[in-house]
């Protein structure tokens, strides 16, 4: 290098880190956004037209979104790698769902959804790494190996539940906990559009709406069950509408922030003790059903690249910060890195990690119990089982 | 030596049965023995469970206002009220599933069916959802429930109110199931499946609710248990082993003594827990009497007497048995109405008596 490269190197790296310099006094604290009315079924009133979201939010939602959308994406092709193995139901696309729903109410509240649940896991306090090492069955994982994909549980997270529907009545039987102990917490409840047509959910609205249970039904609608359509499934298709009696509202599942203004409402409802109510959330899922699902055998690659293109919940917030100069593009980019980071240390720990000890085979059968003996694969084995 | 006796006589009408005396050698001076019915100490278990902790309360099909289908839970909801004794509507895997998710959420509760014929209708909510959890979430989820309900034959109720699911619940792994036979049984093994932190099936049976026992002071203690787990040596004998649940048991004790005067002795062992299964207890008769039948209301394909079998021939007792061993069971058919059909479907004294006596090939 010629001493006036050098020279002009230096020149060009004063002058970036001059600009990257910009305070913060520079952008906006907080802005407002006009978002989507919500269909209302029952209900007299929407939430507002109107969203506040300040700086600090805007980067946190766009943080936690990211970090979900790589960590599905890695996920993906840890599985494509054979390292995850059996159902693996990805996230991406739904992101704003699962972020605007926490963001309308609190870590002490709640929640509970079907198998679709790496996303609500991280929102609910799990860390990449434990969700990560679950799906790749290693002991560091959220359920030490022993769950996987579809069982995963923090604090006030019931699951990850496989059984299509099964974790409805689960969820109001959470809600009647909270109305039972008096502590004012709520229960989401989250299902698919498949899910909808499930006879116990039906039984769970009738329950519910008598005893005036604090639950906030979320049905998902992601447009298909598998690989059936909703027109294919459902003799009708307004989700929100079929809790009958309990008053409903759909949402825009792809706006993070009208997704937390109807929580906010939803959640004020429940906590004024009117009892239950229905949020459909218009959602969509880029990835199939499953891994082992294409996902374009029953809808165009067309229209996967028309939501991603023309509604993709991260790019739609972006484009609103850095339209109101709430961030800056490095500012964006520099989260970018962090989040891919985090996602490159999860993974290289989710592939090293070993595997459950084989003692831990037999264990938590049951809890709170002495240790016990179970048999094994033949009469001569006995297997050693601890709570 | 204790000499028991007990008749039992089924049917809606008058159910006139002797009261059961059992002499734990020379009782103590001042014991107080009360006759109690089934019905009565599953009543009193759960009233002092509810009253001893807050979080316990009872959901079901007229269980509060109707005082319970079979009044198992008659006055409870008068006292406790509606929060903790709760009406239902005729939606099982609903109510199961709601049951199971305040079990997740902190609460304790007793979940009734009406019978367990219509379990099967909640039975994903039972088995995925309670039993698995625990196991599935390595550790973070506990489920601390009791579903509870008559289960087997009645009798006039026809097949599809009178299976058997001791079979089916004591299959899966994360589920403890338990069968009691008498008042004390009932009290012991109900307060006991309350306090306990798991989901335990609790089956009861409908015949024997108006059945009365003796009870004595000590069972009739707010804090008396009955470990999950431990079965209980009704009468002993040294000639042959007879294994049985629940109602079943009364049969074998009426079996018992008619061969007693056969000059045959039979050990009648009540399993009292059909999981986890105490084998040992099995073992240790089957060392002493070298011959085993067992007795029970289900079917014979894949039943809880088929896994005895198999467990005995698995471990050390099979070099004691002098026999093979074998199982009564009920008839391997849907249960017919018409009454003789049914005396004809379900175990009677005499096929008791008749295994017993082919078994020591007497």
């Amino acid at each position: 290098m010629t001493l006036q490269s050098l020279n002009r190197f230096f020149f060009y790296k004063l002058y970036s880190v001059v600009v990257s310099a910009r305070t913060y006094a520079d952008f906006t604290p907080q802005a407002t956004f006009d978002i989507k009315k919500c269909d209302l079924h029952k209900l007299e009133e929407g939430p507002p037209l109107q969203a506040v979201l300040s700086r600090e939010e805007g980067l946190q939602y766009y943080r936690t979104m990211q970090t979900m959308r790589r960590m599905e994406l890695k996920a993906d092709q840890l599985y494509k790698q054979k390292i995850i193995r059996g159902f693996c139901h990805l996230y991406d696309g739904q992101e704003a769902c699962a972020v605007g729903i926490e963001a309308g109410i609190n870590l002490s509240d709640h929640l509970i959804t079907a198998y679709r649940a790496h996303g609500y896991t991280l929102t609910r306090g799990g860390t990449v790494r434990e969700i990560m090492a679950e799906l790749t069955g290693r002991r560091g994982g959220i359920a030490k190996g022993k769950g996987g994909s579809m069982h995963m549980y923090t604090k006030h997270f019931y699951g990850g539940n496989g059984i299509v529907g099964a974790q409805v009545p689960l969820g109001a039987g959470v809600a009647l906990a909270c109305k039972y102990l008096g502590k004012n917490e709520l229960c989401v409840c989250l299902y698919g559009d498949g899910a909808a047509n499930q006879g116990q959910i039906f039984e769970t609205y009738n329950m519910a709406s008598l005893w005036k249970l604090p639950c906030i039904f979320i049905c998902e609608n992601n447009k298909y069950g598998m690989g059936t359509s909703v027109e294919r499934a459902a003799a009708s298709t307004d989700y929100y509408k079929r809790g009958d009696f309990i008053p409903g509202l759909r949402v825009d599942g792809m706006d993070v922030l009208c997704v937390r203004e109807a929580t906010k409402l939803a959640a004020e409802h429940c906590r004024s003790g009117k009892g239950p109510i229905l949020m459909e959330l218009q959602t969509y899922r880029y990835h199939g059903h499953s891994m082992s699902d294409p996902g374009v055998s029953y809808r165009t690659r067309d229209e996967i690249q028309e939501v991603r293109s023309k509604s993709d919940p991260i790019s739609m917030l972006k484009d609103r910060m850095l339209s109101n100069n709430m961030a800056s593009v490095e500012e964006l980019k520099e989260i970018d890195v962090e989040v891919r980071k985090e996602i490159e240390d999860a993974a290289q720990f989710a592939t090293t990690d070993p595997e459950p000890p084989l003692d831990d085979l037999c264990n938590h059968i049951f809890y709170n119990d002495p240790p016990m003996e179970v048999r094994g694969t033949n009469p001569w084995t006995k297997l050693k089982s601890v709570s | 030596m204790a000499s028991l006796r007990c008749f039992l006589r089924s049917g809606k009408n008058a159910v006139t049965a002797v009261l059961r005396r059992e002499f734990h050698g020379t009782p103590p001076a001042a014991v107080q023995y009360i006759g109690v019915t089934v019905r009565d100490a599953l009543n009193q278990a759960m009233d002092e469970e509810l009253e001893r902790d807050e979080r316990v309360f009872l959901l079901g099909e007229e269980v509060a206002q109707y005082d319970g289908a079979y009044k198992v839970s008659r006055g409870l909801w008068k006292k406790y009220g509606d929060k903790r004794i709760i009406d239902t509507p005729i939606t099982e895997m609903g109510f199961a599933g709601i049951a199971v998710g305040a079990a997740m959420a902190g609460l304790r509760p007793i979940c009734e069916f009406m019978t367990f014929n219509f379990s099967m209708q909640a039975i994903d909510q039972v088995i995925n959802s309670a039993a698995k959890t625990y196991y599935m979430s390595a550790g973070l989820q506990s489920v601390p429930i009791v579903f509870r309900g008559p289960n087997g034959s009645s009798a006039g109720v026809a097949a599809q109110h009178s299976q058997c699911f001791a079979a089916w619940y004591g299959h899966c792994p994360g589920l403890k199931v338990v069968s009691p036979w008498s008042a004390e049984d009932a009290r012991g093994l109900l307060k006991s499946a309350i306090r306990d932190d798991n989901p335990v099936v609790f089956l009861e049976n409908e015949l024997m609710y108006g059945v009365p026992f003796e009870m004595s002071e000590e069972v009739q203690s707010k804090d008396f248990l009955i470990p999950i787990g431990k079965a209980k040596i009704e009468r002993q004998g040294n000639h042959i082993t007879l294994v049985s649940h629940s109602r079943m048991i009364s049969l074998c004790l009426d079996a018992a003594a008619v061969l007693a005067k056969e000059g045959i002795e039979c050990e009648v062992i009540n399993m009292r827990t059909i999981r986890p299964l105490d084998a040992e207890a099995i073992e240790t008769s089957i060392m002493k009497t070298n011959h085993l039948v067992t007795v029970e209301g289900g079917w014979p394909q894949f039943g809880i007497g088929a896994e005895i079998l198999a467990r005995i021939m698995e471990g050390p007792a099979f070099n004691y048995l002098d026999a093979p061993a074998v199982r009564v069971t009920g008839v391997d058919i849907p249960m017919p109405y018409a009454k003789n059909l049914e005396d004809n479907s379900i175990p009677q004294i005499k096929d008791i008596i008749f295994s017993v006596k082919k078994t020591l090939n007497v």
